[in-house]
């Protein structure tokens, strides 16, 4: 009667526990790799990253690759997204499709001449719309480019942003010549970028330039 | 400005305001001393008083637990002998179905084999010397001198020649009647030893009878102290049940370990089969929970299986029939075997799932320099250690039951014993601090009296001189009074 009683407990908690209001616990990850002619050469660098977030993220997770050129607010400029399955041997064959894909656009990206402008915001606007849409538990932008937004005079983008619950990391933000002239345009930059991610609502401002360090930002959880 | 501050007569001169504010105090104390002393012994009584009666409830709830326990304590001690001695006796009864039953056979066999022995002994008796009237005749013949004569010399040569052949035949058969008794002696060898086995087999029946018996009574003399109540047997009771609680506590432990190395082998390939990233709570992946039940699942069949076999007792189990029983036995046993054939599965799948990853990361770049081992026999040793853990820890999960039924029952004796013991150590704590309270009342009478201690040392200096007066008046001569009946009366 005793062990009775207490499977009974136990079933009854699982039962509850169950029925309780339920969280996602997905994540969704949308990488930004910056295409324009000074940042071109780092894309062997973003593969990497790429391949690396492949190997973190878990079934149900879903990840998202757009490049970043003269005009970016655009679903053209998304090159691979992956919402991985419930099947850990699905989620491998899955995860090593979009290597290749993504490996076939680094090739091709490299044998280009690159972009002309550097549109950031339009790409950050795609990602979050992108992001939302997958209605993850945790959300992250990954900006892979200098941080350094050029625009032609025709396009508009001194616009409020929503970034609401979403991570940004900007990965990787190369110093410019100038920027060695005077440092403080870069961290100027940084700053600016910062307070337009927060201001539009992102949970969080990260900047990693060692890519070492990446495993601290998309440590799993638990 | 504080309370104090505010009250001090001379703020920057704390003792001599303290002593002015103590003076004007005083005679205002001293007039509230009656109702003063009266309100502090009502506060000390107020705060003892309770506890005191807490205590005292404590201390009666402890012994009532102390005499429950007994009583449980005694109720699980006579069970458990009453289940050795059943079971005992079903040795017993076993002993005398299998052996004693077939005694009147054996019995028959033995008589058997002893008659043929007896028949046979008496033909191994020796065979009768020839009669002594034939050797006289001979012993005549040879005294017969041998007087030359050709004929007579021819006649006794011819009489020894038959003699010696007669000799001859004679001892002849002699020998081979002898050979024949040996080979019938021989032939006994067989007989012997199946007698000498068939009663080695009795003594082995009749000594494992005794020492069932002397189990018995053991445990019978055990029962009776238990109906006795007496001290020593509780003592031994519940050292035993002590004992017995931390021994199942250190084995359901290391049950506990093997559980979740259990886990740990199948919650992986389980996301699989219920799907990965399925959340039930903030922590919980769903596959988590589906091999947790599946350990669960495994542990009730074994406790099912434990309890049909009898060796243990949670279940009430004892109303269903035999064959229902019998039945539910084997349904658990298929069940338990079932569970660890799919855990083998799933420890298959699981390597299959490890080495994908790996491979994956291998193949991204995530690993970078680690070099693909070859794929021999020994890569393979881990699977094959996996499948093995996967099949066994079910089945060594099934024996948690004996513990667990140990482990329930002896906590009922330790928990209360427990209790027991902190009641009494509430009732304590209650009391002393009731006595602390009532001293503390006491003290703080004594305190009030010495603040006030000069009116009182007045007080007292008057009481003495109007004692005195009163001593002095007494001593004095008393004039009588006079009244109208004339009689005379001191005052």
């Amino acid at each position: 009667m005793k062990v009775a009683s207490s499977l009974a407990v136990l079933g009854a908690f699982l039962f509850v526990v169950a029925c309780g209001p339920q969280a996602n616990h997905n994540q969704a990850v949308y990488v930004l790799i910056d295409t324009s002619g000074t940042y071109v050469k780092e894309l062997d660098k973003a593969q990497g990253v790429v391949n690396y977030l492949l190997g973190t993220i878990n079934p149900g997770d879903a990840l998202a690759v757009g490049r970043v050129k003269s005009r970016s607010f655009s679903e053209k400029e998304i090159v691979a997204k992956v919402t991985l399955g419930k099947d850990p041997l699905a989620v491998n064959a899955q995860k090593r499709a979009f290597s290749e894909q993504i490996a076939a656009f680094a090739k091709a990206e490299r044998q280009s001449t690159g972009s002309r402008y550097t549109d950031i915001t339009g790409g950050i606007i795609q990602a979050a719309e992108y992001l939302n849409e997958t209605q993850a538990g945790r959300k992250t932008i990954v900006i892979f480019s200098d941080m350094q937004e050029e625009l032609d005079y025709k396009t508009v983008r001194d616009i409020p942003i929503q970034l609401d619950g979403i991570r940004v990391v900007a990965l990787n933000v190369t110093k410019l010549g100038t920027d060695n002239v005077d440092p403080r345009r870069y961290l100027d930059r940084l700053e600016w970028w910062e307070k337009r991610a927060r201001t539009a609502g992102a949970s969080d401002w990260k900047v990693v330039n060692d890519m070492e360090h990446l495993d601290r930002i998309f440590r799993k959880k638990g | 400005m504080s309370l104090l501050q505010s009250l001090l007569i001379w703020p920057d001169r704390v003792l001599p305001s303290l002593l002015m504010l103590l003076l004007i105090a005083v005679p205002f104390l001293y007039a509230a001393r009656g109702p003063m002393h009266a309100l502090i012994r009502s506060a000390s009584r107020a705060v003892s008083n309770p506890l005191r009666l807490g205590a005292r409830w404590l201390a009666d709830a402890a012994t009532r637990l102390r005499n429950r326990n007994r009583q449980v304590l005694f109720a699980h001690g006579s069970q458990e002998i009453r289940q050795t001695i059943e079971r005992e006796f079903e040795r017993v009864t076993t002993l005398v179905q299998r052996d004693l039953e077939g005694y009147p056979v054996l019995q028959r066999k033995l008589m058997d084999e002893i008659t043929r022995i007896e028949e046979d002994y008496k033909k191994t008796g020796e065979v009768p010397l020839p009669p002594p009237e034939w050797v006289k005749a001979i012993e005549s013949l040879a005294k017969i001198k041998a007087s030359g004569d050709g004929v007579v010399e021819r006649i006794l040569v011819e009489i020894r020649d038959a003699l010696g052949d007669i000799y001859q035949k004679v001892v002849s058969e002699y020998r081979g009647a002898y050979q024949e008794r040996h080979k019938i002696l021989k032939g006994f060898l067989p007989f012997w030893r199946s007698v000498n086995q068939t009663l080695a087999q009795v003594d082995r029946n009749i000594t494992g009878l005794q020492v069932s018996a002397a189990k018995i009574d053991a445990n019978v003399l055990k029962l009776e102290n238990i109906a006795a109540r007496g001290n020593d047997a509780a003592h031994a009771l519940a050292t035993s049940a002590s004992t017995q609680f931390f021994v199942a506590g250190m084995v359901m432990l290391i049950a506990f370990g093997g559980a979740y190395v259990n886990f740990k082998l199948i919650s992986l390939p389980m996301s699989a089969m219920v799907g990965g990233g399925d959340y039930i709570t903030d922590t919980l992946q769903a596959s988590e929970v589906a091999a947790l039940v599946i350990i669960l699942f495994e542990t009730l069949m074994g406790l099912f299986l434990m309890e049909t076999l009898r060796f243990t007792s949670l279940f009430p189990f004892g109303s269903i029939t035999e064959k229902m029983r019998r039945r539910l036995m084997w349904a658990s046993l298929v069940i338990l075997l079932v569970l660890a054939g799919v855990e083998v599965a799933l420890a298959v799948m699981r390597d299959t799932i490890i080495s994908a990853d790996v491979a994956l990361k291998q193949q991204l770049g995530s690993v970078a320099g680690t070099v693909h081992a070859e794929a021999g026999w020994v890569t393979r040793i881990p699977t094959f250690g996996q499948m093995i853990l996967g099949f066994t820890l079910p089945f060594a999960l099934a024996f948690v039951a004996i513990p667990l039924e140990t482990f329930i029952n002896s906590g009922r004796t330790v928990l209360g014993a427990g209790l027991e013991l902190a009641l009494q150590a509430l009732a304590f704590v209650l009391r002393f601090v009731s006595s602390v309270a009532r001293e503390t009342g006491r003290f703080v009478i004594m305190l009030y009296d010495v603040l006030i201690f000069a009116p009182l040392a007045i007080e007292r200096w008057v009481g003495s001189y109007r004692e005195g007066a009163i001593r002095r008046n007494k001593l004095r001569p008393v004039p009588p009074l006079k009244r109208a009946s004339g009689t005379e009366e001191a005052i």
